[in-house]
């Protein structure tokens, strides 16, 4: 709970920085070295900020709503797999809180209900501005969420199953059986699938290129306009977190979860996640030693030993087998998220109205032709034999 | 107390609670909210009874998407406090008793009935959870018909709404 | 068959179909009887799956399925009503609304 809580405030670090890099902005930068400091800055700030409540507005709704939010979104968690179900580690035999036989369908059932906690948000503020904001804003929720689903459906088709593990498993091999790329027989690479899967994920999240609800220069700020401090931290955190939980979901359904991309008969590979650490620990050596001064360079100390000390621990057997897993896993997320960012800072913002026809004029049609293709592929041979 | 009487238990009060709050609550979005709650906990027993997949179309269709529709209504019409004028003396004199009346009895006699018996002293069957796969195997043989209808139903009542919403111009 | 008795469920189910009565009759907001439809529909899918569970049958779910169904499809005509009569009357108190023509 404590590291999911810390690695949300790290993303936004990792946000401002890779939007940074690519507008050229500069605060990222200085604030400690590389911006590490930055997010503990921000955290401060928001805890030192006046709590206040508009006058009029519905106390009971307007604390119930980041509460419910940022809940919400930290459920998730425990429903993803970080690592093969073979693991032993500290005794456990999994890497996944919750192994459901219907794991998937949970998710979306509490993808759904998020969409309250922004409405309610609107609601209870008791102004305008955030009322139109939340309405938009939960309707574009909604709208997207059946081309979401319509998108994970044609994976479910070729796996067979709506349980994550067994998914997985599915998709084991090198990376071109990934559900992605598998083309085999009775299998339709879910391309479409994940490009549909990626904007719908987007606009279901609230992000730009789609977050005209809560856009700075639009509305205001949208539906968390009256919220200040803590509640808006809140809201900050679910936003983020909802954006860790879609990532992890499309690695699962697309790119294989916490499979390595190279065949199991490679076994060299297996060092790849130790190497890879040791590799950050020594640039990281290499900026604390060149680059920085005063704060920077303490901070900078403690997380190359840290990177130092996981990766030479890798190299012990035990711990190289429960590394595999989380390690690929956490770089494919890592990667989607860099997408999600990379969208955030590249396009514009689209129009309302521009909005809610791509979701239900494009999305849900190329969705749908996704799945329908994608049954035909998987019958195919039974018609065919039939015949 | 095992695990399953002490879930049982709390979800069934939290229902009664969200039931009941429905009934008092003076402004219909606290009314909405706490059917979202019955509807969850609802959820949580069909979890209990071992239907996954019933379970998750709850929360997915009824608390996601049903209940997001009429907590819209509820914000654009701005239905406010419920008004206290008019108040039909019938329904609060008559209504109220023969309600509860109605209540007591159907839980008197299910508790009771026949199945309740049944069930106590051992008539059944396994304590497995339905899976998916034969969920949708029933529905897709034994009951394709009624699947085709409902999906012909679902179009029906979009157009409706559509045309009902539909400013006339 | 569950370790908690199914006579249990059906008595919750009960009692919420007579809270959903009670909302029903008691209410004048257009909006509310309707959610306590809803409520009184709830009621009714918790005894299906109760007696699917008891009987170890997998109809009584597909039951609750279409059930759920057909309950969205009717709030969504019913919701797109009450606005079209909130539209008209500019009011959602069902005493005010007892006129067949305006």
């Amino acid at each position: 709970m404590f590291l999911l809580m810390t690695t949300l405030a790290y993303l936004s670090w990792f946000e401002r920085k890779v939007i940074a890099h690519i507008q050229s902005r500069w605060g990222p930068y200085y604030v400690g070295a590389h911006g590490l400091l930055q997010p503990l800055a921000d955290g401060v700030k928001f805890l030192f900020k006046e709590d206040l409540t508009p006058p009029g507005a519905d106390r009971f709704v307007y604390i119930l709503a980041p509460m419910l939010a940022l809940t919400l979104a930290m459920t998730t968690v425990a429903l993803i797999p970080f690592g093969p179900p073979s693991v032993q580690w500290l005794g456990q035999s999994t890497l996944i809180v919750a192994d459901s036989s219907i794991g998937l369908m949970f998710v979306f059932a509490i993808t759904s209900i998020g969409v309250y906690g922004v409405a309610l948000a609107g609601w209870s503020s008791n102004s305008k501005y955030p009322l139109l904001g939340g309405l938009r804003s939960s309707a574009q929720m909604i709208s997207y969420e059946v081309s979401l689903t319509l998108a994970v459906v044609g994976v479910v088709l070729l796996t067979g199953t709506l349980n994550f593990n067994e998914m997985i498993a599915h998709q084991s091999g090198a990376f071109w059986h990934w559900n992605i790329f598998y083309v085999g027989r009775g299998s339709f690479p879910q391309i479409i699938g994940f490009l549909c899967y990626f904007m719908a994920a987007v606009a279901e999240t609230n992000r730009a290129p789609f977050d005209l609800p809560e856009g700075e220069t639009e509305l205001v700020g949208g539906f968390h306009t009256e919220y200040s401090s803590f509640k808006f931290a809140m809201f900050f955190m679910a936003e983020y977190a909802n954006m860790i939980t879609v990532s992890c979901l499309a690695t699962i359904l697309f790119f294989g979860g916490w499979l390595s991309p190279f065949p199991e008969s490679w076994t060299f590979m297996r060092y790849v996640p130790p190497v890879g650490l040791l590799a950050l620990a020594v640039y990281l050596a290499y900026d604390t030693v060149v680059l920085a001064r005063g704060v920077a360079r303490i901070q900078l100390i403690v997380v190359t030993i840290g990177a130092l000390v996981i990766g030479l621990a890798c190299l012990h057997p035990v711990a190289l087998a429960v590394i595999q897993g989380p390690f690929w896993f956490l770089l494919k997320v890592g990667l989607i998220m860099f997408f999600y960012v990379w969208t955030r800072a590249t396009l514009p913002r689209l129009r309302y109205d521009q909005l809610m026809s791509f979701g239900w004029k494009f999305l849900l049609p190329v969705s749908l032709a996704n799945l329908v293709i994608t049954a035909l592929v998987k019958v195919w041979p039974l018609l065919v034999n039939h015949g | 107390m095992t695990l399953p009487f002490i879930v049982f238990f709390v979800c069934a009060f939290l229902a009664v609670i969200g039931a009941l709050t429905l009934i008092l609550a003076r402004e219909p979005i606290h009314s909405a909210l706490s059917l979202i709650l019955v509807m969850v906990s609802l959820a949580v027993l069909y979890l209990l009874l071992g239907a996954e997949f019933i379970a998750a179309v709850q929360i997915i269709v009824y608390a996601g998407a049903i209940m997001v529709l009429f907590v819209f209504v509820i914000m654009l019409l701005n239905a406010g406090v419920e008004e206290r004028t008019d108040y039909s003396k019938l329904a609060k004199y008559a209504g109220l008793p023969l309600g509860m009346f109605l209540l007591l009895a159907l839980a008197h006699w299910m508790a009771h009935s026949l199945i309740g018996q049944q069930i106590a002293n051992g008539v059944g069957g396994t304590n497995a959870s339905v899976s998916t796969r034969e969920l949708s195997a029933q529905l897709f043989q034994k009951y394709l018909f009624p699947f085709e209808a409902t999906s012909i139903l679902i179009l029906i009542a979009i157009l409706g709404a559509l045309v009902l919403a539909k400013k006339d111009e | 068959m569950s370790i908690v008795p199914i006579s249990y469920y059906l008595v919750l189910s009960a009692v919420l179909f007579g809270f959903g009565i009670i909302a029903f009759v008691v209410k004048r907001n257009i909006i509310t009887i309707f959610m306590a439809i809803e409520l009184m529909l709830n009621a009714v899918n918790l005894a299906f799956v109760a007696f699917a569970r008891a009987h170890n049958q997998l109809d009584g779910l597909v039951f609750v399925f279409f059930v759920i169904v057909v309950a969205a499809a009717e709030s969504a005509v019913g919701l797109a009503i009450i606005i079209t009569v909130y539209q008209n009357r500019q009011t959602l108190n069902l005493e005010r609304i007892n006129l067949l023509k305006f």
